[in-house]
């Protein structure tokens, strides 16, 4: 028992040796980790993007004077973005990539493009509902002062209203960021190289899995401390205007 | 100079205003009075659209504000209001606070508008504060910085929404001041309040609410001497 516990131990150092040094292999979970933030990153712009635009357009559509007649125009778009939220948020995550990846771009060989598609669309309606919740938190009495000054309703949204929620809903949208930034691990299953991907080929090639797949987990949860860690230094910063 | 006509406010099948027809002149100092859940502080807020009437016109300076397709914005900036919370913007310093409304709508350039807000700091006691947050001023301080924000548009009449009933009472003297030198400057006024001294000393026309009507008016000293309506003596009794 404690004999077979040494062994293991002692060919620790080996597995690892082969998993990440050997013939410079680092180079390619490297390469698989830029893959992987860049992959965060651009899917992250294109998921906020969407996900502000169809924010704005619910709680506008919410928003609307009453006695005024309602714009036809709004009510279409305000459908279109319910459906979205609605499919996206009701279908998992992985049955997503796989529609995108075989069925809507099945003859397309640029699996990069199809997956900030897919990271960024579905990561659009997550934000897209934590932004509409924040701009509901901002108190109903800060829109009419901005409205009694004569701003107008971009204006006062601009200057007043997103401000304030983006502070509120901070935690929120980090913890989206982190989310996001391990899911793009499911890509792998197309092909896209990112680091989840590069780590399974090494495993398959080596024949040995547990040094691989740890490793690249202990990347995945440092970086995930990093993102928190600057998380909450911003967060601090926005509070500066709490202060006393 | 705001002309009310069959003003009617219902929300849901709750009327809270009913059929209300009422004339705001220049320079009047229009002070109503009221138990809570009169309409008053609805009606205020007809005046500049914060509601939309669900029946009735309103008319300002000539300008049918009731009209959909009445540029409200240009309206509601030649109409201060002032909030009973203060509804200062927390994310911004309070000169942000007063230069941003004359800024965007290209009433002043930047300059300008920092030394309209420097002025009226000035005028109100808070020069110091020009760049605090609204956190870090005690309630007096933020509700005078709220009057001073609406002045800054350079309104021709300003609302004020019960500006005294979330203070404390150390600090209501320092707001109905700031308050009275306005309406001495000859300033438009329509203030909705319970502070019935405000009322008789600034007051020129008094507004008594009950149910959605305006049941009895007149100047101030003839009408806290000797109210003619029943229910207003009633409501006098427990006030005074």
């Amino acid at each position: 028992m404690i004999q077979s516990l040494i062994d293991w131990l002692d060919k620790l150092g080996p597995r690892f040796y082969i998993a990440f040094i050997k013939d410079d292999v680092w180079r390619l979970y490297l390469q698989g980790l830029l893959t992987t933030i860049e992959l965060t990153v651009v899917a992250l712009i294109a998921g906020t993007i969407l996900g502000v635009v169809v924010a704005v357009i619910r709680t506008s559509h919410a928003q609307q004077r009453p006695g005024r007649r309602r714009s036809i125009f709004l009510g279409i778009l305000n459908a279109i973005c319910k459906i979205y939220t609605t499919v996206i948020r009701g279908t998992p995550m992985m049955v997503q990539i796989l529609i995108w990846n075989f069925v809507i771009f099945s003859s397309s060989r640029n699996k990069f493009m199809i997956g900030v598609v897919a990271l960024g669309i579905n990561s659009g309606a997550y934000v897209a509902e934590i932004v509409r919740g924040g701009l509901m938190s901002v108190d109903i009495g800060q829109s009419e002062a901005g409205r009694s000054l004569g701003l107008g309703y971009l204006d006062t949204m601009r200057y007043i209203v997103i401000p304030q929620a983006f502070k509120n809903i901070l935690p929120s949208l980090g913890n989206e960021l982190i989310t996001l930034f391990k899911d793009t691990s499911l890509v792998n299953t197309f092909g896209l190289a990112d680091l989840t991907y590069r780590a399974s080929r090494i495993a398959g090639n080596n024949f040995d899995y547990m040094p691989p797949y740890i490793g690249i987990a202990i990347m995945y949860l440092t970086i995930v401390i990093v993102l928190t860690w600057l998380q909450g230094k911003l967060e601090r910063r926005l509070r500066e205007s709490d202060r006393r | 100079m705001i002309d009310v006509k069959n003003l009617s406010k219902s929300f849901g099948s709750n009327r809270v205003l009913d059929n209300i027809s009422e004339h705001v002149y220049p320079g009047e100092k229009v002070v109503i009075i009221g138990p809570s859940g009169s309409g008053k502080s609805t009606f205020l807020r007809c005046l500049n659209l914060l509601e939309t009437p669900t029946m009735g016109t309103i008319t300002f300076n000539g300008q049918k504000i009731t009209d959909p397709k009445a540029d409200i914005d240009k309206i509601r900036q030649q109409m201060g209001m002032v909030f009973q919370h203060f509804n200062l913007f927390p994310n911004m310093t309070i000169r942000k606070n007063i230069t941003l409304a004359p800024v965007r709508t290209k009433l002043m350039g930047q300059a300008e508008a920092d030394d309209t807000a420097t002025a009226l700091l000035r005028r109100v006691g808070l020069e110091e504060k020009a760049d605090s947050y609204p956190a870090q001023l005690s309630g007096g301080q933020k509700q005078r910085i709220a009057i001073v924000r609406a002045l800054a548009m350079k309104p021709k009449v300003m609302l004020f929404d019960e500006p005294t009933s979330a203070l404390d009472p150390e600090m209501v003297g320092e707001v109905l001041q700031v308050m009275k030198e306005l309406a001495d400057e000859g300033m438009t006024m329509v203030v909705v309040t319970h502070e019935m001294g405000f009322a008789r000393e600034v007051g020129t026309r008094v507004l008594f609410m009950d149910g959605g009507h305006i049941l009895e008016q007149n100047e101030p000293h003839a009408f806290f001497a000797n109210p003619k309506e029943a229910r207003t003596r009633e409501f006098l009794s427990k006030v005074l």
